[in-house]
C-alpha cells in the first residue's frame, strides 16, 4: 500500500493508540498484566494507571534524549529508563496504596518487560519530538486502560456480582445473584478476552 | 505458596503443575501465543527458556543475596535484574554460538526473543520474594521451565488440530486460541490442593 508521507496531527496520534493500533486488541502486546490483574475492576484500573505513568514518562524522556543516544546501544538505555520509572511506581504504590500493591504482586516490577512500553520507545519516541511522544504515550496508555478496566469489570460482575472502582462499590447484583467463580479465576481471564476479541472482529467486519 | 521449608519434590511439583507459569500465573503469554503454531518450534522455545531461566535465576539470586542485600539496595532489584537478564541472554547467545554450534542451530533463533519473556524476570523475582535458598531456587526454576514447556507443547498440539476444525468466523485465529487456553487453564486448576499444595 503506497502511503502518503504526511505528518499526523496530534489528535490523530492520540486516537491511533485508542482505536487503530490499540495495543491489546490490534497489536496483541501487553497480554500478561492484562489477564493476570484483571480479576477486579479496581486492580485493573490501578494497573492501567501505573502503566500509563511509566509509558508517558519513558516516552517523554526517550524523546528528549534521543539525539544523545548512540543507536547501537539504544535498547539497554531504553530498558534502564523504563525500569527507573517502574521503580518509582513500585515505591510510590507500596507507600500509598499498600492493598493494591499486594494484589498486583510481582506484576508491578514486571511492567518493565511489558513489550508495549519498550515497543513505543523504539517505534515512536525515538523518532519523534517530545510533544508527539507524550501524546502517543497518552493515547496508547488510554487504549490499554480502557481494555483492561472493561475486562476487569466484566470478570468482576460475572465472578463476584459487583463492580468496584476507586475503592467504592458502583454496582451490586445483590444476594440473589449466584456468582460464576470461574470468571475471577485464571481460566475466566482467557475466556473473557477470547470473547471480547471475537466481538471486536465481528463488529469491525460489520462496519 | 512455595516456601523454603518445603522439600525438593513438592517445590518442583508446585512450580510445574499447581502454579504453572503460563496457565495459572499468566507469565510469558507472548511466546505462548506467538510460537505455538508447530510442536517443534514450541519444544525449541521450551528448551531455550529452560537454559536461560536456570542461568538467570542463579545469577540474579547471587547478585541479590551477595550484592544488593549487604549494601541495603533491595529497591534496585528491578533495574539490576532486567540488566542482568538482558546481558546474560547476549552472552549466552555468543557463548553457545562459538562453543556448541549444534545447540545454537537448535535454539539460536529463540534466544533473542527471551529477553522480553516476562517469565524469566518473573521467576527471578519470585525466588527472591519466597526467600528460597540457592538449591531450592534452582529446583523451583527447573520446575517452572518444565511447566512452561509442558503447557506450550500441549497447546501447540491442540492448535495444530484447531487449524483444521470448522470454527465460527468471528472466532477464527486468536479468539479460539484464547478459548482453548482457557480450557487448558481450567484443566490445570484441577491440580490445585494436590498433596496439600
Amino acid at each position: 500500500m503506497a502511503r502518503v508521507k504526511r505528518e499526523k496531527t496530534l489528535g490523530q496520534i492520540f486516537m491511533n493508540g485508542i482505536v487503530e493500533e490499540n495495543p491489546i486488541l490490534v497489536l496483541m502486546i501487553g497480554l500478561c498484566p492484562l489477564l493476570a490483574v484483571s480479576g477486579t475492576a479496581n486492580d485493573a484500573f490501578g494497573m492501567g494507571v501505573a502503566t500509563i505513568f511509566v509509558l508517558v514518562c519513558s516516552n517523554l524522556l526517550v524523546s528528549l534524549v534521543r539525539n544523545f543516544i548512540p543507536p547501537q546501544i539504544r535498547i539497554p538505555i531504553f530498558i534502564v529508563i523504563i525500569s527507573s520509572f517502574v521503580t518509582v511506581v513500585d515505591l510510590t504504590m507500596h507507600g500509598f496504596q499498600p492493598e493494591l500493591y499486594k494484589n498486583l504482586g510481582i506484576f508491578v516490577p514486571l511492567i518493565v518487560v511489558n513489550c508495549m512500553i519498550l515497543g513505543r520507545s523504539e517505534a515512536f519516541a525515538f523518532r519523534h519530538g517530545p510533544v508527539r511522544a507524550l501524546v502517543d504515550g497518552l493515547g496508547m496508555g488510554i487504549g490499554f486502560i480502557l481494555v483492561i478496566t472493561t475486562l476487569g469489570a466484566i470478570r468482576e460482575i460475572l465472578g463476584n456480582g459487583t463492580i468496584t472502582l476507586f475503592n467504592t462499590e458502583l454496582l451490586n447484583l445483590g444476594e440473589n445473584y449466584k456468582p460464576a467463580l470461574l470468571f475471577i479465576m485464571p481460566p475466566g481471564g482467557f475466556l473473557t478476552i477470547g470473547f471480547l476479541m471475537a466481538l471486536k472482529k465481528k463488529l469491525s467486519k460489520a462496519a | 505458596m512455595v516456601h523454603n521449608d518445603m522439600n525438593f519434590f513438592l517445590i518442583f511439583l508446585s512450580a510445574m503443575l499447581v502454579n504453572n507459569v503460563i496457565l495459572i500465573r499468566f507469565l510469558s503469554l507472548c511466546p505462548f501465543f506467538g510460537v505455538s503454531n508447530k510442536i517443534e518450534t514450541s519444544l525449541g522455545m521450551g528448551m531455550a527458556v529452560l537454559f536461560v531461566m536456570v542461568n538467570a535465576s542463579m545469577v540474579t539470586w547471587l547478585v541479590f543475596n551477595f550484592l544488593l542485600v549487604p549494601f541495603d539496595l533491595q529497591y534496585l532489584r528491578t533495574v539490576a535484574f532486567i540488566l542482568i537478564i538482558a546481558s546474560l541472554v547476549q552472552f549466552t547467545e555468543m557463548y553457545v554460538r562459538k562453543n556448541f554450534p549444534p545447540l545454537y542451530q537448535a535454539l539460536g533463533i529463540y534466544l533473542p526473543l527471551i529477553t522480553t519473556n516476562c517469565a524469566i524476570l518473573g521467576v527471578a523475582l519470585l525466588n527472591v520474594d519466597y526467600s528460597l535458598g540457592f538449591t531450592k531456587t534452582i529446583i523451583f526454576t527447573i520446575g517452572s521451565a518444565f511447566g512452561f514447556t509442558l503447557s506450550i507443547v500441549l497447546f501447540a498440539s491442540l492448535r495444530e488440530r484447531i487449524v483444521l476444525a470448522p470454527v465460527p468466523k468471528a472466532f477464527a485465529g486468536y479468539p479460539i486460541a484464547f478459548i482453548t487456553a482457557s480450557l487448558m487453564s481450567l484443566a490445570f486448576m484441577g491440580f490445585s490442593h494436590l498433596l496439600g499444595l
